[in-house]
């Protein structure tokens, strides 16, 4: 059962592509939630997570100055706090003034703020890429020893690791805020008719404002494990997520954090598992065209289905 | 007398790119001026226009398909229908959802067009991009354009290398920014003659109302395709005009977003979107302050690194570059904030019949 085949097919391809799959649904939680209450597609949401992990390297550095080693998931503490910062002082400067405009306004305000936000690392950390941790991650030895005792091998390194519990851990949590808390509950109303949640009493800035620190702590995690995934900070990475993420929450249903998971999940298995020889032995999709993968999923549910797998908005 | 020479080329320069960024203002005014469609992925219907244009005039190539060596105006034609062929593809799925989903696919169609053209090493040459493109009046000067018709019948090969020998070697440059600058007139005039015309008097009913629009018995999702279409040709047209100035263009940092949606996008909000004027206004303005600004950071980082020769010189231009391209995006927040209908406000169009007290709330009219 479980032959060299299968070994490849999950270790190389299911497992890369869940973790993937992880990275976009984080993302894509952000951007469903501010397009669910905001209702605008926010193109700066890559760009923030990707000023967040820098953010997260520079804790590090700075500890690493003072003799610390921090862990990525611990630095990212305070530099969530800065991303959560910046967030609010985007809505506040750029896109509150055009709240009561036609929403196309935000949508530039938005790409404009991409480019700032984009140029101004490009400014402080420079051009060049820098490597997140050095190193080859090893595989973790008492996960391979445990499953190669059952028969069924699974290598995997400890950031993987991390990622699934940490990716579970804020799901979870946000279940918990969304279904259990008043403020949760409050940003599901606004989702759903923003006229009926203000009348009914429902304090509208404070729910945005619940929106982007929850879109801040989902887009900073999304950030810093993708460069604990890939172990290098591009200033184009916020970018080149952009797209998967958008494909991840249309594929969900907009306004649905669930969906966008859900989404994300299929979207990074799509593109991991499209590289697979499923027919002969060549790769049935050359790796080049792996984000071209999500672009085909959106442009797919934008015909067949826009409001999304989830009945999410539809508009 | 060289010195002027300089400075007189430099102006021209100016204009050239100038001009080829008034085209792509011109075609986004169609788009998002007239139609108010959000397009942000001009710099892949531009890499559709330049690619076409690339891969039929030049000569033939090893390192990608063709170089079919087709002439110039025929290169330029069909960039300009490759373009509006994506632009018809993208439009038929997107067009009649909301103006986000337009906004996301088309961010997502320039990267796959971006995408495709990185990895079709054997049709494009990937990222090591495509060379020697003819480019208008100095391919006059090639031996493979004077040997063969017709400037074969005027004269032999020898006479015409004596000749172009005998020109200063920037002939090309007055002649080059002339035509582009023709160019844009011609568009600029059609684009003022389908503004006021019944069709741009439509689009603007569209834009400000659909559903009366719709009422009234417009074919709303048709219109918008079609100026989403025609935007898009004019771009690819720009497109091929911009693989012409460089000659030499590549993937990555030839179609950057950054420098060619964004730029014109802030080009045409600064002059006004809707104002066709505007839009060539607002584009050799950004385009100046753009290209002085560099002359003006290159000075201030000689003075600076004058003082701190600790300071790597070289380092300090890239980061300048990036820091330029912040108070541009910081400019264009202003202008949205602030002035949000530009230099030159978009003038509506009322019927030529129309008496100027019946054009009511709609202002001024022309």
């Amino acid at each position: 059962m479980w032959d060299a085949y299968l070994f490849e097919f999950v270790n190389f391809y299911l497992i890369p592509g869940l973790v993937l799959g992880c990275i976009y649904a984080l993302g894509a939680i952000g951007i469903t939630l501010t397009f669910g209450i905001l209702r605008f597609a926010n193109f700066a949401h890559g760009e923030i997570m990707m000023s967040g992990a820098y953010l997260t390297w520079t804790v590090m550095a700075i500890a690493g100055y003072a003799g610390l080693t921090l862990h990525p998931l611990v630095a990212m503490v305070p530099a969530t706090f800065l991303v959560i910062l910046l967030f609010l002082g985007t809505d506040r400067y750029f896109y509150k003034p055009f709240r009561k405009e036609d929403t196309i306004k935000v949508v530039m305000a938005s790409f404009g703020m991409m480019l700032i936000i984009r140029s101004l690392v490009q400014v402080i950390w420079g051009p060049n890429q820098i490597a997140f941790v050095r190193g080859i991650a090893k595989p973790n030895e008492a996960l391979r020893d445990f499953t190669g005792n059952i028969g069924a091998m699974i290598i995997m390194p400890n950031k993987h690791l991390f990622i699934f519990a940490g990716t579970l851990i804020i799901v979870v949590a946000l279940g918990y805020l969304l279904n259990r808390t008043r403020i949760g509950k409050a940003m599901r109303a606004v989702s759903d008719s923003p006229d009926l949640a203000h009348v009914t009493g429902i304090n509208v800035d404070n729910v945005i404002r619940a929106t982007w620190i929850v879109g801040g702590i989902c887009a900073m995690a999304a950030g810093v494990f993708l460069v604990m995934d890939t172990q290098m900070l591009e200033t184009t990475m916020g970018f080149r997520m952009l797209l998967p993420m958008f494909a991840a929450a249309i594929l969900g249903g907009i306004g649905k954090p669930y969906g966008a998971v859900a989404g994300g999940l299929i979207i990074g298995l799509a593109e991991e598992l499209s590289a697979y020889p499923w027919i002969g032995g060549a790769p049935l999709l050359s790796p080049g065209y792996k984000t071209g993968v999500a672009f085909a999923i959106m442009v797919v549910m934008l015909i067949v289905r826009p409001q999304g797998l989830f009945k999410g908005r539809s508009f | 007398m060289e010195a002027y020479v300089g400075y007189f080329l430099y102006l021209l320069s100016l204009l050239t790119v100038g001009g080829i960024y008034a085209i792509f203002a011109l075609g986004l005014n169609v788009q998002w001026g007239f139609a108010g469609l959000f397009n942000v992925g001009i710099v892949g219907f531009a890499a559709v226009g330049a690619y076409t244009y690339a891969l039929l005039t030049t000569a033939s190539s090893t390192f990608h398909i063709g170089g079919f060596g087709l002439p110039l105006p025929i290169g330029m034609f069909v960039g300009m229908v490759m373009s509006a062929i994506v632009a018809g593809f993208i439009g038929l799925i997107c067009i009649r959802l909301r103006a986000d989903y337009l906004a996301i696919a088309t961010i997502g169609i320039a990267e796959i067009i971006k995408l495709i053209l990185k990895n079709e090493t054997d049709i494009t040459n990937g990222p090591r991009g495509v060379n020697k493109i003819p480019r208008m009046w100095e391919h006059f000067s090639e031996e493979r354009f004077y040997s063969s018709w017709p400037m074969s019948w005027f004269g032999t090969p020898e006479n015409w290398e004596a000749f172009f020998d005998s020109l200063p070697n920037w002939y090309w440059q007055p002649l080059f920014a002339g035509t582009i600058l023709l160019i844009m007139y011609i568009i600029y005039r059609m684009l003022e003659r389908a503004r006021t015309a019944p069709w741009g008097r439509m689009m603007t009913a569209i834009r400000e109302n659909e559903p009366a629009a719709r009422a009234s018995g417009k074919d709303v999702t048709r219109r918008r395709i079609e100026a989403f279409v025609i935007g898009a040709a004019i771009m690819g047209l720009a497109g091929a005009l911009f693989a012409q100035h460089l000659r030499l263009i590549e993937p990555t940092n030839t179609f950057d977003p950054a420098k060619v949606t964004f730029l014109t996008w802030v080009m045409l909000i600064l002059g006004g979107s809707g104002n066709n004027r505007g839009a060539i206004l607002g584009a050799f303005l950004i385009w100046t302050i753009w290209s002085a600004s560099e002359l003006v950071i290159t000075g201030a980082i000689d003075l600076i690194s004058n003082f701190f020769s600790t300071l790597d010189p070289s380092i300090l231009q890239t980061r300048a570059g990036f820091l330029r391209m912040m108070l541009i995006g910081i400019l264009m927040q202003v202008i949205l904030q602030r002035y949000p209908s530009g230099i030159l406000p978009e003038v509506r169009p009322a019927s030529p019949k129309a008496d100027n007290k019946d054009a009511g709330s709609t202002g001024v009219t022309k």
